[in-house]
């Protein structure tokens, strides 16, 4: 999967997360832009990507993803 | 997306569609509002959005009340403001084994362990005692068993285990919910079971959000709470409808004939299709009705259940559709006949077309997706909690005798001149009385699910129910119906209350299994022995129009009352001074 194929499926992912079909993200997107994007959500993020992406992140590198683009380097150097 | 909280549940997509399974639900129409109060000994916030989707879809309107992280203890045990405020209908305590905050140590004497596990039984009890005030039903978790056992085998059988400790604790509070009506258990030990440990905890999400089960475990867990609740509230489905070939037996009976068909312990399928059978006759113990509607010439398909291995036998179906009519009017038939609503029906069908075919037609029908594959049948009647029950009365056990009877007696009618004789015919007996307390569970389900013979369709809890039976401002009457077929079982309940010399009648129903027998006429002229009885002279009759309720529209007319007026909220307010009522002479003699 390469870095725009992941976009897109993280981008789904935050349209059904933040419920709203018109959400446009990008890679400094950070909690404070997305209002519902609070220590809960944050959780079902991450449950959410984990069951996409089919991978599991260990509790140092949750921590470490401040915005979309910390998520994708993280997920994709997991994934290749 | 609403489909989604359909067995077999696809976890991670209910989580992450959450808000717009929610949106989409929403869009419906809600008649009813539920008050929950969810007081949890770990992080609750996700279960909550997911209980609230599952009683949305059973029609229910949700508020919650959620207690502070693990707050649970103290909301409960000690005063609390903000929950009385919120009046809950439901209590439900989300504790799991990370609660126990003491095990005995490993030196520990045997009088020493007895201590520590009675701090833990008299700190849940306290909690059920305190929450009392609330006069609501309280679910509570039993205990799931932790992932990990120090002691290895040993854990379950050695006084100081974790394991054995934890099961002794469950035991407890089995022998606590057989005594307290109000305390219900949501046995969080099977359902790990169920899913295994290892799938129902997830350390991660433990240690970093503080959720004592995995999230792919939350929506059975959830759907496993709503099911106690629908069942407290009388919604639980009545019948079970079966399709024949390739359901109840492998094969296809008017091809393949008795002797070809796939039933019996010959065979790895025909001994599946015999498990089925045998779950689907334990249903019908316990008051599931049964019928049959299925595609096939009437006596091919009557033969199938003669076959030597088969456990359902012909009687054991209340109805029996067997023809070449579209499957949904037969369903209707079906409904008709016993006297059901078609939203409390399953249909089991191993083909997609009919199922298709009626769920289209009947959308109130529940028509899971089984599949074709006979090992999967179970699974879907039960994960989907179609025939939850939280108590089992004597009426429940009987009810297919009942109906079995009512058929004998239909037959019977057809050979009398007129009504009056088949009545009289009948040698009706009531027992016609003030509620007393071994008749309250059967009392408080027949007000709970009583649609069409009911005046104002209010419904009460138990412990309500158990309230008005003590207080002297309230008549209360059952009444018990048998004849010379048998024994109806109680089928009639109605209370009013009394405030300067009049009577209120605030609830009055009958089971439709005693329709057109005078029983009414029997229950009222009890009714009003007993307000003479208190020098009452005057009763207020209410009926409250509902979309099931129109049989007794004119009952109170009937009867003599006169029209008073009709109310903004659409009930009918009717008035009879009693001292002009005469009797209503009838068929029943009254022990």
């Amino acid at each position: 999967m390469n870095r725009e194929e992941l976009f897109e499926k993280i981008q789904e992912i935050f349209r059904d997360i933040f419920d709203n079909e018109n959400l446009k993200i990008e890679e400094s997107t950070n909690s404070s832009d997305i209002d519902d994007w609070d220590s809960l959500n944050h959780i079902n993020l991450v449950v959410a990507i984990e069951s996409e992406i089919k991978i599991k992140f260990n509790f140092d590198e949750l921590s470490t993803l401040k915005d979309v683009g910390a998520m994708m380097d993280l997920i994709l150097k997991k994934i290749n | 997306m609403v489909e989604l909280l359909n067995y077999p549940f696809d976890s991670s997509m209910i989580h992450r569609k959450c808000n717009r399974i929610r949106n989409e639900l929403m869009k419906g129409a809600f008649t009813n509002e539920i008050k929950v109060a969810v007081l949890g000994g770990s992080t609750t916030n996700q279960l909550v959005k997911i209980i609230e989707l599952f009683l949305l879809k059973e029609g229910f309107l949700v508020s919650f009340y959620e207690s502070e992280y693990n707050k649970y203890y103290e909301d409960a045990a000690f005063d609390n403001q903000t929950l009385l405020d919120f009046k809950p209908d439901f209590i439900y305590i989300h504790t799991t084994h990370h609660n126990i905050t003491e095990y005995s140590s490993l030196k520990a004497t045997n009088e020493e362990i007895e201590i520590i596990f009675e701090n833990q039984i008299s700190k849940f009890s306290s909690i059920w005692n305190s929450l009392e005030k609330y006069n609501c039903p309280i679910i509570q978790n039993n205990f799931d068993l932790p992932l990990n056992r120090s002691l290895g085998n040993l854990d379950s059988y050695q006084p100081h285990g974790q394991t054995y400790f934890l099961n002794k604790l469950n035991h407890f509070f089995a022998k606590e919910a057989q005594k307290n009506k109000s305390l219900y258990i949501n046995d969080i030990n099977y359902l790990s079971a169920l899913f295994g440990l290892n799938n129902w905890h997830n350390k991660n999400i433990w240690f970093t959000a503080k959720y004592a089960i995995s999230y792919e475990a939350i929506p059975t867990l959830a759907n496993n709470i709503v099911g106690i609740i629908k069942s407290i509230l009388g919604r639980s489905k009545k019948c079970l409808v079966l399709d024949l070939d390739n359901t109840c037996w492998g094969g296809v009976i008017g091809d393949d004939g008795l002797n070809g068909i796939k039933l019996g312990n010959e065979s790895a399928q025909g001994e599946a299709y015999l498990t089925f059978q045998a779950y689907v006759n334990k249903l019908r113990e316990r008051g599931i009705i049964l019928a049959v509607c299925s595609k096939n010439n009437h006596e091919i398909a009557k033969e199938g259940f003669t076959h030597s291995d088969s456990i359902l036998k012909f009687e054991d179906f209340t109805s029996f559709k067997a023809n070449w009519d579209p499957k949904y009017l037969n369903i209707e038939n079906i409904a008709n006949e016993i006297n059901i609503g078609l939203d409390s029906i399953v249909f089991m069908d191993d083909n997609p077309v009919e199922r298709n075919i009626v769920q289209s037609q009947l959308p109130s029908v529940s028509v899971p997706e089984i599949g074709d594959d006979i090992l999967n049948f179970i699974d879907y009647i039960e994960r989907n909690n179609y025939f939850e029950v939280v108590n089992l009365s004597n009426d429940d056990l009987n009810r297919n005798k009942f109906y079995k009877e009512n058929i004998i007696r239909k037959k019977q009618k057809a050979a009398f001149e007129n009504y009056d004789q088949f009545l009289l015919s009948l040698k009706m007996n009531a027992e016609i009385k003030p509620f007393s307390n071994v008749y309250l569970d059967r009392i408080t389900q027949l007000i709970n699910k009583t649609n069409q013979f009911n005046l104002t369709t209010k419904r009460y809890k138990l412990i309500e129910v158990e309230k008005i039976s003590k207080n002297e401002m309230f008549i209360t009457l059952y009444g018990k119906l048998t004849d010379k077929f048998g024994d109806n079982g109680l089928t009639s309940v109605m209370f009013g209350k009394i405030t300067n010399k009049t009577c209120v009648i605030d609830t009055w129903l009958m089971s439709c299994r005693v329709l057109k027998r005078d029983m009414e006429f029997a229950m009222f002229n009890k009714f009003v022995e007993k307000c003479l009885s208190k020098n009452l002279n005057k009763i207020i009759g209410i009926y409250k129009r509902t979309a099931k309720n129109n049989m007794v529209s004119n009952l109170f007319s009937d009867l003599g009352f006169e029209y008073v007026k009709e109310k903004s909220d659409g009930s009918i307010i009717w008035e009879l001074k009693i001292k002009n009522y005469n009797s209503i002479v009838n068929k029943i003699n009254i022990n």
